[in-house]
Formats: C-alpha cells, structure tokens, sequence
C-alpha cells in the first residue's frame, strides 16, 4: 500500500518534470522543424520542379534539374573551383595558425598584443574584407603591385585570381584556427614537455613527438570545420569578381553559382538542385573525414 | 650550458621576427584602408609607392560623404536591430531547451537531441530558398523581423548550453527540490545564472555571424534603407566602384564599430570563440 502511493507520487513528479521540459524545448523544436526540417524537404522538392516565369509557379519535372546539374560543365567547373579554393585556404589558415599558436604559448611577452592582431580578421564583415583587398589588389593603382614594382593582374588573370582569393581565404582565417590551436595547446599538461626537456629533446623534436600528436583532435576538428567552410564559400567571390571579370569563371564557388541561380535570375529549381548537389558532396567529405579521423587522430 | 642559453636566445629572436612579419602583414591592409579613406581620389591612385601618407592634408570629409550619401545610420540601426534580436531569440530558446536537454529527464529526449544534432550538420544554404519563400508570404521583405527570422531558434546553441548545464554539480538542483521549488524557479533562481559564460559565448557567436552575413540581408534586403552593413557594402561596391578613397570610407565604417567591441571584450571574444568553436 505503502509503496504503491511511493511509486505513484513518483509518477507524478515525473509527469511534472515530463511537462515542463517539453514545454522548454517546445520552442526550439518547433523552430528547427519550421526553420530547418520543412525547408530540407521543400528543397528537395523544388529540385524536382521548374520554376515558373517570375519565380512563380513549380512544375513537377522529375529528374530533368539532375540531368542538366550533372552534365553541366558550369557546375562541375565551380565545384572545383571550391575544392581549389579550400586546398589553399584549408593547409595555409591551418599550418600558419598552428605555428603562430605555438610561438604564443610560449611566454613571450607582448603575446596579448600579437593575439588581438592576428585575431582582428575574424571581427570584421567579409564584405568590407574584400573591399579592401581588391582594391590592393588593383591592377593599376594597388599597393601591392606598386611596391612590387609588378604589373599582375591579381583578379582579373584566371590563372590566378582563384590564388588571390584563396590569400584572402588564409589572412582572414588564421586568427580563428589560432584560438582554437591556443585552447588546444593550453590543455596539454606541461609535464611532457619538462620530461622531454629533461631527455634533451629539442623544441622541434617536442613539437612532432609531443605537440603533434596531443593536438591532433584540435587539428582535425579545425580541419573539418574549415574545410566545410571553404567548401561553402560565398563572400569573398562576390564581392571581389565584377559580374564583368573575365576570371569569373574560374572562381565563381559553388555557393556563387547558386545564389546567382536562385536569387539573381529567379530560377530557384535549379538553384535548389545546385544546393542538393553541394549538399551530397559535403556530405561524402564528411563521410570520408569521419573514416580518416580514427587513423589520424592520436587516441591515447 | 652557455649554447643551451644562447640557443633559447636565439629562437627567441627568430619567433619574434616571425611574428612581427605576420603582424605586419595581418595589420597593412586595415592601414592601408584608412590612409586611402583619408585620401583624395587623386592621391589615392598616385602610383609612387612611397606615397603613403595623405600629402594635402586628412580628408575626413570621405567619411562625411558616404555617412550622407549612403545614410549609414540606417545601416547601423537596422545591423545594431537584427544582432540584438537575434541574439536575445538565440540565447532564450537556447537556455531553456539546454537546461531541458542537460538537467530534465523526458521520454522522446534522445530522439529530439537527434533532431539538434542532425540540423548542425546539415549545411545551412539548403535552407536557404524555403526561408526566403516563407518571409516572403509573411509579407516581411525588407523588414528587421525578416532580417532576425532564420536567427530564432540555434541547434549550435542549444548544444552548447545542454553542455554548460550537464557540467553543473548535481547537489545544487536537489538542495532547491528539497527547499520546495519547482522546476521553473530552480532553472531561474539557479541554474540559469550559473551558465553566464555559455551564455555569453553564444551571444558573442551569434552576433559576429549575424554581423559578418551577406547572402540572407542580400536576399530579403534590397532596399538600401533596409539592409544591413555588410549587404549595403555589397551595393554601394556597384555605384562608387572607382571612387576608392569613398570605398575605403565606407569599409572603414563597417568595421569600426564591431573591431572597438573585440578591444574592449577581447577576453570574452576569444573564450567565447575557443570554447564554442562554432563555425564561423
């Protein structure tokens, strides 16, 4: 009898603490749903669909937005000039950023002040970034090409401009993966170091035997969260390529081709086929660095 | 003894070297932004390298103009409107489902922290055109609900704060339970204030990526009295294309205000960014 009304004074406390936790979650949830779920689904379907004149009106068309996807050249030209993209800003943000870590673990003084630089990038709108960066990029007047004494054309050569960018891509982001590398170092306990010290291990064979290893989980999280981020990359193409370059083409990202398909010219079918079509590729990226990720990384 | 300290010394000496060189070339461009904003469009495309400094006097006048022509205290109200709102949207819902997800038990929990999980790793331009279609119905094209609205709710966050409030001790919560307060008034009273710095660093992420955002306030946007910074930077790129001293006025504008923010909460900035680790 006794235990009887226990368990149902339980039940009831769990009902309230049942109650007021899905009443906590509820708007999150339903938010996600709405804002996230829905649209995963819509897209999906609209990669299904003919856009209409004005953007109006879905026609259901089958895998015809797939066939021209796939066999457009447009496409598979601005996948890669991504994948480019992030092969340079991906191993530069990410090598620069790990030894400029190092060096201010050590303490050195004015480490603050070399910190609030190099950090600096990352508090600024990557519209206004680039604004600037093209104009030290400008052929005629630019400062690098006076200071240099050159005559590039930094944006506008399609053997080039796609490097240029990615030199934007890597001194916008090394003070972000510097944090991160910072917090990381910070975590590794300095008796290693003192035991190495004490062998005689040099500063370098401690950085390869020691820091190397124990950062690796920092490193691959940085990795795959910066190669996600290339991958998506935006920005930086629009606003440093007129609509007029002759280099569009081989940096226009695929994020760019996108909006320009959705957005500027309205037919949001193909854009949404396009998006599909990053989203699958991200996808087998992440699949592959998952698998990578248990060879890589120092499990200790 | 004396090569080990001459060695110490001297790498010393090559980290510095390395390090002044990237800071100097993190630094030139900011320099270079607003010596050419302080410039006349005449000086501003002198081709002798060694001109750097404005010869003729500061022209602070370029800022003058482009604040007129470009009314960039709209800019700044509506950048200022869309980081508060969202910020406070993100923070809120955030807080109460990570308490939920950290501290409560219910059934379902597991299948809805999926739910958190799987949104954070989808990536986030698929959900782009259905959220533009739905402001676009709602009527709110061109408005600062439009410009919050894909901001409201934050799988990220809500991991993040299920984080903070799983890393509490236990015996708090069951003080208060025993103290006769409900679930409510425990998550208010205690918990909540004990996750400042979750919360802080949420907000801090959530503002640097609603400040550093271009497509959406391009899309829902495109009225110049509407948009924000970043997407009015984009617009004004097209109309004083070769006035650069005007450009770099107006670049400078956009950064000012968020870079004297980061000065002044530097700490909270880099512990907000190194312990969220979001993706910017």
């Amino acid at each position: 009898m006794k235990q009887k009304t226990l368990r149902k004074k339980r039940t009831k406390a769990q009902k309230r603490e049942m109650i007021w936790a899905l009443c906590f979650i509820a708007p999150t949830i339903i938010g996600l749903i709405v804002l996230n779920f829905y649209p995963v689904i819509n897209t999906l379907w609209q990669s299904f669909c003919k856009t209409g004149d004005f953007g109006k009106g879905n026609t259901f068309i089958g895998f015809e937005n797939y066939g021209k996807v796939f066999a457009s050249s447009e496409v598979w030209h601005s996948l890669w000039n991504t994948i480019k993209y992030a092969l340079i800003e991906v191993p530069f943000g990410v090598v620069i950023a790990l030894i400029l870590a190092v060096f201010l673990n050590k303490k050195l003084k004015g480490t603050s002040l070399f910190r609030t630089i190099f950090f600096l990038p990352m508090v600024c709108a990557p519209a206004a970034v680039a604004m600037v960066w093209k104009w030290l990029y400008n052929q005629q007047f630019g400062l690098l090409n006076n200071v240099f004494g050159t005559n590039v054309a930094w944006i506008s050569d399609p053997k080039i401009a796609w490097i240029s960018i990615g030199i934007i891509g890597v001194w916008s982001v090394i003070g972000y993966n510097m944090v991160l590398f910072i917090s990381g170092l910070q975590e590794i306990p300095g008796d290693y170091y003192e035991a190495a010290e004490i062998d005689g291990a040099t500063g370098i064979r401690q950085f390869f035997h020691i820091t190397v290893p124990l950062l690796s989980p920092t490193t691959f999280f940085i990795v795959q969260t910066r190669i996600i981020g290339a991958l998506t990359i935006f920005d930086l193409m629009f606003m440093v390529m007129d609509k007029t370059n002759l280099a569009l083409q081989n940096t226009q990202s695929i994020v760019y081709l996108f909006y320009d398909y959705a957005f500027t010219q309205g037919n949001k079918g193909y854009g949404a086929t396009i998006v599909i079509f990053l989203v699958i590729f991200i996808m087998i990226v992440t699949f592959i660095l998952q698998r990578a990720e248990k060879k890589l990384v120092y499990h200790p | 003894m004396q090569s080990a300290r001459a060695r110490n010394i001297a790498s010393k000496v090559v980290m510095y070297i390395v390090l002044i060189i990237m800071a100097f070339i993190m630094l030139v461009p900011f320099v270079w932004m607003i010596l050419t904003a302080l410039k006349t469009n005449q000086e501003a495309i002198s081709v002798d390298p060694f001109y750097i400094f404005p010869a003729h006097g500061w022209h602070w006048e370029n800022f003058a103009e482009v604040w007129q022509s470009y009314n960039f205290l709209v800019l700044y109200k509506n950048t200022l409107l869309m980081i508060l709102f969202r910020v406070i949207c993100a923070c809120l819902t955030a807080t109460m489902a990570g308490y939920a997800f950290g501290r409560l038990r219910f059934p379902g929990k597991n299948f809805f922290f999926a739910l958190v999980l799987v949104q954070m790793m989808i990536p986030a331009q698929i959900f782009i055109i259905p959220q533009y279609l739905m402001v676009s119905g709602l009527g709110l094209l061109n408005t600062i609900s439009g410009l919050v609205f894909p901001g409201i709710v934050t799988a990220f966050g809500t991991y993040l704060l299920k984080t903070g409030y799983e890393g509490l001790p236990k015996d708090l919560e069951e003080a208060a339970d025993i103290d006769g307060c409900n679930i409510g008034q425990r998550f208010l009273r205690i918990m909540m204030p004990l996750t400042r710095s979750s919360m802080v660093s949420l907000g801090i992420f959530t503002a640097l990526f609603a400040f550093k955002d271009l497509m959406w306030p391009m899309i829902v946007c495109t009225r110049a009295e509407t948009t924000t910074l970043s997407a009015g930077l984009a617009k004004m790129q097209g109309q004083f294309s070769s006035n650069y001293p005007t450009m770099m006025a107006a670049a400078v504008l956009a950064v000012v205000p968020m870079i004297v923010i980061y000065v002044i909460f530097q700490k909270q900035f880099v512990e907000g960014i190194a312990t969220s680790g979001g993706k910017l």
